[in-house]
């Protein structure tokens, strides 16, 4: 495993995936991708310019688009299908959990444009509650990528892992943090920053890791010993191993873009109730609607940036 | 026609007997739109699809999708008198424990080309699986049965506009137009008529049959089989109920099963 904290680029998700979806398809002739009406914003163009013959675009028809991914599923293909993460997800819910899981096909759902880093579109366009929608259906794998390195490791591992699978992408380029030999396994996630005796432990997940990777690292500056765990894979739940992680600190801080209802912090929380007695801090979403802006404003006005991650991280030490 | 029509009538009647005492023992499940759907599976079993009994999931087979699968009894005794479910399950419809579920489960049953029961999917996976037969470039037809309240389901026309784009030949929609659905007729709950325009519109080829009569059913397949230019919709005009003269035509027969009084009656008009 590497990551990288200095002079990091940042790279494209969404391209990072069409990238690795021709790579696997030149060797697996049952790689088959639809698309409905967003190809240039997925991305999935580029598939369609090199595999035109297992290429369809289904136009605007979601629920048409996953049926119809079903029905190719069942004849023996690995299907890919597209969109933006509210048209993927919330739109053809019913199909994804009467046609798609309940059957276990292996139909592959890679959505970009996720969260509220959609920006300027607006709540319309703003999937918050992707995971929670995702996460609640039986059979159903999800992933959420970190940056460009991630996308390509993990859509390899969509294709070995059996059945349904959600991939979470987003709009902006994201820092490219991860080097290219890192391990993404079956474990789903990666201990990013590790301390002998750690105040608290950050749990982040896509677009929230390198700000919380950040975080750690500034806090560390003045003394405070922040860990960093990535979550890559939210379900099934990869959190059992982290138990010995966790132990003696004075609390857990879930960070992530989404929902604070339904996603990781939730995840985290449900879990460790069972087992442990934890505190589990959750920077997220408020549940609300969220609004048009540049996505960078957004992220301030959320307080998903590195800086509020660590205000707040200075705050509950004080009060805990 | 490959059978005799007597051979073909006296399996309806056994498929009806079957039905009505799987809805009997299950205490629930839906009569009419499984009765009317009756010929139309025969047809399709007996006549003209290539399937083998012996290996379901043999790759060149005709697909069959009940998008209607509130009709799965009659699917499950079609299944079970070819072979490919054992006969003693089948009065063990809707029970814990039982691969019959209320409504087709593709995991539970070899045989079962996909999950179904919500209105609406099955014409889409249907398409996917035509589909995927023009990348293999292989020549089998898949037949989707759907009921006629499930065309007012927006994601049948998606999948319609869809057929009629990439001119899936190899699709053929049967519609089992018994004119009911659960609050009452079809005309007066959402009509759905002009269906042949309709399909026209779509980029469709029709044929309208009698949803009860081999002969015309057989042929409609066969053109269907045989039309390499656009999909085919066979709009079967069928009874809701067809055969036991209480419950054709009566709307409290769409998810109600017989009484015992009820199913000596019926088995008595299927002698």
């Amino acid at each position: 495993m590497g990551i990288i904290t200095t002079q990091v680029d940042t790279a494209s998700l969404r391209k990072a995936y069409a990238e690795t979806l021709i790579e696997i398809a030149v060797r697996r002739r049952e790689i088959v991708v639809l698309d409905a009406d967003l190809a240039l914003s997925t991305q999935t163009y580029r598939f369609k310019q090199l595999f035109p013959e297992r290429f369809f675009d289904m136009g605007v028809s979601e629920a048409d688009m996953i049926d119809t991914g079903v029905g190719l599923a069942l004849s023996g293909k690995i299907v890919f299908v597209s969109s933006f993460a509210m048209f993927a997800t919330a739109k053809p819910w019913e199909q994804i959990r009467n046609s798609a899981a309940y059957a276990e096909v292996a139909l592959k759902i890679v959505a970009s444009h996720s969260g509220i880093s959609v920006g300027e579109d607006g709540a319309s366009h703003q999937a918050i509650e992707d995971l929670g929608l995702m996460r609640l259906i039986p059979n159903i794998t999800v992933f959420i990528p970190a940056d460009a390195n991630a996308v390509k490791k993990i859509i390899h591992l969509a294709v070995e892992t059996p059945g349904v699978v959600y991939v979470r992408l987003t709009r902006p380029s994201l820092p490219l943090f991860y080097t290219e030999d890192t391990e993404f396994d079956n474990k789903g996630f990666v201990l990013l920053r590790n301390f002998e005796k750690p105040d608290a432990v950050i749990v982040a997940t896509g677009s929230m890791v390198y700000p919380s990777l950040k975080a750690s690292l500034e806090l560390e500056k003045k003394g405070v010993k922040i860990g960093v765990v990535d979550v890559y894979r939210l379900k099934p739940y990869p959190f059992r191993p982290l138990l010995p992680i966790f132990q003696g600190i004075k609390f857990i801080v879930t960070v992530e873009e989404h929902n604070i209802i339904g996603g990781l912090g939730e995840s985290l929380s449900s879990f460790i109730t069972e087992v442990e007695p934890h505190i589990v801090k959750k920077i997220a979403l408020p549940d609300a609607f969220g609004v048009s802006g540049n996505y960078e404003a957004l992220y301030d006005f959320y307080g998903l940036t590195t800086e509020k991650i660590i205000s707040r991280i200075e705050e509950w030490l004080k009060s805990i | 026609m490959k059978n005799d029509i007597l051979f073909l009538k006296e399996k309806a009647k056994q498929i009806r007997k079957d039905v009505l005492n799987m809805l009997f023992k299950a205490r629930s499940g839906h009569p009419g739109g499984s009765l009317s759907a009756v010929e139309i599976m025969i047809t399709l079993y007996y006549e003209i699809m290539k399937y083998d009994p012996n290996n379901p999931r043999w790759p060149m087979r005709d697909r069959f999708i009940l998008s209607k699968g509130h009709a799965a009894p009659t699917l499950y005794s079609i299944l079970a008198d070819i072979g490919i479910i054992e006969k003693d399950k089948l009065l063990s419809l809707r029970k814990l424990g039982s691969p019959l579920q209320g409504h087709p489960s593709h995991k539970a049953i070899q045989g079962i080309e996909a999950s179904t029961g919500s209105l609406g999917h099955g014409l889409s996976i249907g398409n996917g699986i035509a589909l995927a037969g023009r990348i293999d470039r292989r020549d089998y037809m898949v037949w989707i049965l759907l009921g006629d309240g499930e065309l007012q389901e927006g994601q049948v026309w998606e999948a319609a506009m869809s057929a009629g784009h990439y001119r899936l030949y190899n699709v053929c929609a049967i519609v089992d137009k018994n004119g009911f659905q659960i609050d009452g007729s079809t005309t007066e709950i959402k009509d759905i008529d002009p269906l042949a325009d309709k399909f026209r519109a779509f980029k469709w080829d029709i044929v309208q049959v009698n949803g009860h009569n081999f002969n015309e059913l057989a042929v409609a397949m066969e053109f269907a089989r045989l039309n390499k230019r656009r999909p085919t919709a066979i709009i079967a005009h069928t009874i809701k109920g067809k055969g036991i003269s209480f419950m054709e035509n009566k709307l409290e027969f769409h998810g109600r099963a017989p009484t015992e009084e009820e199913l000596k009656w019926a088995l008595l008009q299927l002698k």
